[in-house]
């Protein structure tokens, strides 16, 4: 379970044009002379904003003032510290979370990239082969989004354990590309149904095999597809819990940075200089992705469907 | 394993996954020169391969855990079941799994919809709309983390007048207001609404991103005319936006319910489940890892299932009527 929710699918009034858009806007621009909702609109945002400000100042306040007096008495006492980044970022600590850090990147990579490819190569068949019971296994597909992975975690756990793999990497590796299977199949068919069946058609008229198809034409139109999938399961795979909680372990030999802030937090007399420091060294990562990488993040949410 | 060690290790995984696929493919175009016509297995084949052995072996084997004792050796059918609809523990955890799925989805959609109007055509609105939507990139445990310290509490006793500084902002902001500090996260029943709190912070970026791409297809024409016939802002809102949007507000509503039944990493992170607060999918953890009765774990577990299938159906039927309109 991320902060990330499922994409959605949304349904919007199609053939609208261009002047209508800017004909919005102005109506819209008119109707916020209204003062109130611009003073609102601040109100909102500060108090949504306060939160994450006051953790972030308080990981670079010392560790005796962060338990002292609040963080916003840095308005009158400014007193600013690297020394929890320091701490958090050692090489040679038992403090340090950075093997934590290394061990969420180890996961996140093959766990985005293994389920992206499998699902592109099912949804292509899917969308472009002929098969018999192609259309009820892609219902079954597209259902088996609503299995919550609670109901598989302990099975799952037996069977990593009869073949050699419980408490490694590729527990987590295979259980992420499992989970995220469902709903990468059914996005990338999605948009693979948007590409125009006779550019397939003529490619195979021409003679060219399914494996060309799928490397030089549907990969390089997929981009932007992939692109969404990818940072969504990046969101979730790098925020997720549950999955690193019942199949990492805790130590610091396979656990992500999630499982090391929750152990964290579970100890007594919070250590705040180490809990803010390290929860925005693990929220960086995702931030610059999703700031970076936006336009398509939005995409792909307003694509899909279900997941978790 | 150091650094280097874990690096490879990744490394050889890709690696490893790159050879299969390319055999697979590789085999895939012998089969296709020598005329071969039936190709599509090798490409679905690994997929439906995964999903079998992920999730339907282990849900179906779940299912069965569930009919069974603590210690999985003696059948006793649904008592599991009973247990957790008569158990007084139990109970309280329905009771705040129904407080988070009741409460989360309509005051998060609210705010996200306000804002969404709020700053809809106002100048810097990406920018301000990235403000709310940032908490959705943050972790649920990052969230929790931020939000358990502004509920931090420093003991004040009464008797002895002596009054620690807080460091908690919300207590800071009672002493301000002269009123005493309070343990927020161990208060029965509260604490639950302070942690609801963080999934509404959290998914009423989402609600508005979704709610004001709906907002921005609404035909000019209607709001135009709806101003031409002098509505007031509100009424606007009521008469002409909500009912535009409606079907993208149930999608909305729909997909927070489903992630407030699934809620884990708050609950864990914040009170670990403890004092009144544990939900479901907690409680799922806690039978399972923690309290040794697998039995009832796997009953949860099934609950949650069976709980969101009604709320995708609806979801589903919602979505296809208005692809049908």
């Amino acid at each position: 379970m991320t902060t990330t929710p499922p994409p959605v699918q949304v349904v919007l009034p199609a053939g609208r044009s261009e002047g209508d858009v800017a004909a919005t806007v102005r109506a819209t621009k008119r109707r916020l002379t209204s003062p109130w909702a611009t003073v609102a609109a601040i109100v909102l945002a500060t108090v949504w904003t306060i939160p994450t400000f006051g953790l972030l100042v308080t990981s670079f306040r010392p560790a005796a003032d962060i338990n002292s007096t609040g963080w916003w008495t840095v308005l009158t006492n400014p007193n600013f510290t690297l020394e929890n980044y320091r701490t958090v970022l050692a090489t040679d600590s038992s403090q340090s979370l950075l093997p934590f850090v290394i061990n969420s990147v180890v996961i996140a990579v093959p766990s985005v990239v293994l389920p992206i490819f499998l699902a592109t190569l099912a949804a292509y068949s899917f969308a472009w082969m002929q098969f018999r019971g192609r259309d009820a296994l892609f219902v079954a597909v597209f259902a088996l989004q609503v299995v919550p992975i609670q109901v598989t975690l302990i099975p799952l756990l037996s069977l990593y354990a009869d073949i050699g793999v419980a408490g490694t990497f590729w527990a987590v590796w295979i259980s992420h590309t499992m989970f995220g299977l469902p709903l990468a199949v059914f996005l990338l068919h999605n948009f693979m149904r948007e590409i125009p069946g006779e550019l397939v058609e003529a490619a195979r008229v021409d003679g060219a095999a399914h494996v060309t198809v799928f490397f030089r034409l549907m990969l390089p139109l997929l981009k932007p597809a992939l692109a969404a999938f990818g940072i969504y399961q990046f969101l979730w795979v790098w925020n997720d819990l549950l999955v690193a909680l019942t199949f990492a372990g805790s130590s610091n030999q396979v656990a992500p940075m999630t499982v090391a802030l929750f152990n964290l937090t579970g100890t007594r007399g919070s250590q705040w200089f180490l809990l803010s420091a390290g929860a925005f060294v693990s929220i960086i990562v995702p931030a610059i992705v999703f700031l970076a990488l936006q336009r398509y993040f939005v995409r792909g949410l307003l694509a899909g469907s279900v997941k978790g | 394993m150091n650094v280097a060690d874990k690096l490879v290790a990744m490394v050889l995984a890709l690696a490893a996954f790159a050879v299969v696929i390319g055999l697979i493919l590789f085999v895939v175009s012998l089969l296709e020169r020598r005329g071969a016509r039936r190709v599509a297995w090798f490409f679905v084949g690994p997929t439906v391969l995964l999903l079998i052995v992920g999730l339907l072996y282990p849900a179906g084997r779940t299912v069965v855990r569930s009919l069974f004792d603590a210690a999985g050796s003696s059948f006793i059918g649904i008592a599991n079941y009973t247990a957790i609809f008569s158990s007084p523990d139990q109970l309280v955890v329905l009771r705040n799994t129904v407080l988070w799925v009741l409460v989360t989805p309509f005051v998060a959609t609210l705010v996200g919809l306000l804002y969404a109007i709020w700053v809809n055509g106002a100048r810097g609105e990406s920018a301000a709309k990235a403000l709310i939507f940032l908490p959705m990139a943050i972790s649920f445990v990052g969230a929790s983390i931020i939000w358990k310290f502004v509920y931090e509490y420093r003991f004040y006793d009464p008797d002895v007048r002596v009054n620690p500084e807080q460091i908690g902002l919300l207590n800071q902001v009672l002493v301000w207001l002269g009123m005493q500090p309070q343990q927020f996260l161990l208060n029965q029943p509260w604490n639950n609404l302070f942690l609801i709190v963080v999934m509404i912070w959290i998914q009423a970026g989402f609600a508005m991103t979704i709610l004001s791409a709906a907002i921005k297809a609404i035909p000019a024409e209607i709001t135009e005319a709806a101003r031409l016939d002098g509505v007031s802002a509100s009424q606007l809102f009521r008469f002409v936006t909500v009912p535009a949007i409606r079907p993208t507000l149930v999608v909305v509503l729909t997909t927070i319910a489903i992630g407030c039944l699934k809620v884990f990493d708050i609950v864990r992170t914040m009170t670990g489940g403890l004092y009144g607060t544990s939900v479901v999918a907690n409680e799922f953890y806690t039978q399972s890892f923690t309290a040794g009765n697998q039995g009832l774990g796997a009953a949860l577990a099934v609950l949650l299932f069976v709980l969101v299938i009604p709320i995708i159906v609806y979801n589903v039927r919602q979505l296809r009527q208005a692809e049908a309109r």
